[in-house]
């Protein structure tokens, strides 16, 4: 199907109606992190579903109610649609009690994803804190599945725990890759951290720009990924090829509740990945 | 346009109902005006004005034949639209654990509302633009607008709170309406912009309108733009809020502000609205509903963790910065028409003239 008809069709469809999925696997990835792999459950549209990485689906619970969730799978290589969620609130809970075999409910995808195509060619930086390695390591698989066609890859993952750091062993792997720099801190340190310690975000300072051509892809705490944004503007790299992922309530994911506006952005809808150019104006202020 | 004599316009209201539509018309219910269900021309309010101030609502029963001799009713078109509460869909699921998921649609019939303001037509298309006209084209309002006849009334006589004028979206209904009327004591000028609304005048006693009448109606429209004394400033306050986002006033405004809610209540363009799970009790079925919200509730914020606008300063700015400053972002305009409800149902009289004058004006 094309973009025009997936566009087309989705107009005349029902976007708040989701549709049912089953949970192929289920992952606990830290104490209160885990992993679903969903297929939806009719075939037809399991294989039409197309998505970007950095999109994001409403997930059901049933009689619980839904919450917006980052697919981290990769579109072209996967076969399940992946979702990382930490249990925080009353859904997410309900989430992580269930198990392989059980039915949810899947609407989607929304919202505008990372600037892959722009990226490619240039050297990136993929910056996240605390669980904003979630969004952001759909756009590192993608990257590394497709690792000639981008220059010099810089991770940067900042928590504030050990216990928030999932997938270190990914993350040895990514080291090994030739041309990619990877960079790991947590605030507090523990007896088989293998990382660094390191408060706030000081191991952003080891964090070069190499080249003109650099995008920063970013997902994270609001003061952090301003703090990352203005470091990296200092090495000389543009306001406008830094893309930072949002997050607020969201509800109905396609623009209409109100709930997630930022300024006059709809997160859900006109992002959630935006240029920092687009919103730096209100970026940081209380209360927006 | 044409002339419609007072001793015909019951033949309007018949012409409608044989035409097929339920018609809504303003009515007065517990001292205020409401739109409702309408089977004779006896319930309109006749010989009534509105007598309205920030925080106040009168109805004032005036010896003339006017229908329509008030400003605007509690509510807008709103409901008739963006529905208070409805629900979206039901979630099934069976011994096995399979769901399915069921599409609720309202099931209205055509409606033909009579009394409508030009503020509140004004009002109608900022919605259309958020629900309808958008990347997602909301199914439930679209089912609901769509079975919409409207007609309109000229605004003669508007409250104290009026400022419509000021915000070009009256008093006179320019665009929006099916049938556009013009009251007076002898009867209407009826103007009509829809092929459907021909057919329905097709059906009335209509004359030729005279060159006094049409003076007549010129002079009308230039009193009730005359009797307005708020205003808010015709241009863009986007970048003048923004500016002002520590101006001291917010922290005065906040300490008068209830966080009640009643001006998005009342406001015909707040769209904001949350969404809910119900589940029968055995766990079976859920219905998915939503309903009106408001950014003055703590919940409109709630992140995981945390709510982020956790005082009534941040969420009052929230409102009045949307509704006349970030709106220009998102459709082009003011989310304001001017209607003056939100200040004569805020139980503390906020008047959102003067608080956006004491907030930009230094910066204009």
């Amino acid at each position: 199907m094309t973009q025009m008809t997936v566009a087309s069709a989705r107009a005349r469809h029902n976007a708040y109606l989701p549709v049912e999925a089953e949970i192929v696997e289920f992952v606990q990835e830290s104490q209160t992190i885990f992993t679903l792999g969903l297929r939806l459950t009719d075939p037809a549209l399991h294989a039409a579903y197309h998505y970007a990485p950095g999109q994001f689906n409403m997930l059901y619970l049933h009689g619980v109610g839904e919450v917006a969730i980052s697919i981290v799978s990769d579109p072209e290589h996967e076969d399940l649609l992946t979702h990382t969620i930490n249990r925080v609130g009353r859904v997410t809970r309900g989430f992580a009690q269930l198990q392989v075999g059980q039915r949810i409910g899947v609407r989607g995808p929304f919202g505008r994803g990372w600037p892959l195509r722009e990226a490619e060619g240039q050297d990136v930086i993929i910056l996240s804190g605390g669980l904003g390695c979630a969004p952001v390591i759909s756009v590192i698989n993608y990257i590394m599945r497709r690792r000639e066609r981008f220059g010099h890859l810089t991770i940067v993952q900042k928590v504030k725990h050990v216990d928030e750091f999932i997938w270190p062993e990914r993350y040895e792997k990514f080291k090994q890759v030739p041309d990619t720099t990877v960079l790991v801190a947590s605030t507090e340190g523990s007896v088989n951290w293998r990382w660094d310690v390191s408060p706030r975000i000081k191991i952003l300072e080891e964090v070069q720009v190499r080249s003109e051509r650099t995008v920063a892809m970013m997902c994270g705490p609001e003061g952090m990924m301003q703090s990352a944004t203005q470091y990296l503007t200092s090495l000389g790299m543009q306001e406008s090829s830094v893309y930072l992922s949002l997050e607020r309530n969201m509800q109905c994911a396609v623009g209409h509740c109100g709930h997630c506006q930022f300024g006059g952005q709809f997160i859900c809808k006109d992002g959630p990945v935006f240029a920092y150019s687009e919103i730096k104006h209100l970026l940081g202020t209380r209360g927006i | 346009m044409q002339f419609l004599a007072r001793q015909d316009f019951p033949k309007l209201l018949e012409s409608l109902i044989i035409a097929g539509y339920q018609c809504i018309a303003p009515q007065i219910r517990e001292g205020a005006i409401v739109y409702d269900k309408l089977q004779s021309v006896t319930q309109l309010p006749q010989g009534y004005r509105d007598n309205q101030r920030p925080a106040h609502y009168q109805l004032e029963k005036n010896e003339d034949v006017l229908y329509f001799g008030w400003a605007v009713g509690v509510q807008a078109l709103k409901p008739l639209t963006f529905a208070p509460r409805e629900s979206l869909w039901t979630a099934k699921r069976d011994a096995n654990g399979k769901l399915t998921f069921i599409e609720t649609h309202p099931e209205i019939p055509p409606t033909a509302v009579i009394g409508v303001r030009a503020c509140d037509l004004a009002a109608l298309h900022l919605q259309d633009q958020h629900f309808a006209y958008n990347s997602y084209s909301d199914t439930y309002y679209n089912a609901r607008r769509r079975q919409l006849f409207l007609i309109s009334v000229d605004c003669a006589f508007p409250a104290s709170t009026c400022f419509c004028a000021s915000t070009g979206d009256g008093p006179s209904a320019q665009t929006g309406f099916d049938i556009a009327l013009t009251e007076f004591p002898e009867g209407f000028l009826v103007r009509s912009k829809s092929s459907r609304a021909e057919a329905i005048l097709a059906t009335l006693p209509l004359t030729e309108v005279s060159e006094t009448q049409q003076q007549a109606a010129l002079a009308q429209n230039q009193q009730a733009i005359e009797k307005q004394t708020r205003q808010l400033p015709s241009r863009n306050l986007k970048a003048a809020f923004f500016a002002n986002l520590e101006h001291e006033r917010w922290q005065d405004i906040a300490t008068r502000c209830l966080a009640c809610g009643n001006c998005t209540s009342v406001c015909p363009t707040c769209f904001c609205h949350s969404e809910s799970a119900e589940p029968t009790l055995d766990g079976s079925s859920n219905t998915q509903y939503r309903q009106w919200d408001s950014c003055f509730t703590l919940g409109h914020s709630y992140m995981h963790s945390f709510v982020l606008r956790d005082n009534i300063l941040l969420r009052y700015r929230q409102w009045l910065t949307h509704k006349l400053g970030s709106w220009h972002d998102q459709y082009g305009r003011s989310g304001c028409v001017g209607c003056g409800r939100c200040l004569t149902w805020c139980p503390v009289g906020i008047d959102i003239t003067v608080e956006a004058q004491a907030i930009c004006g230094e910066s204009l």
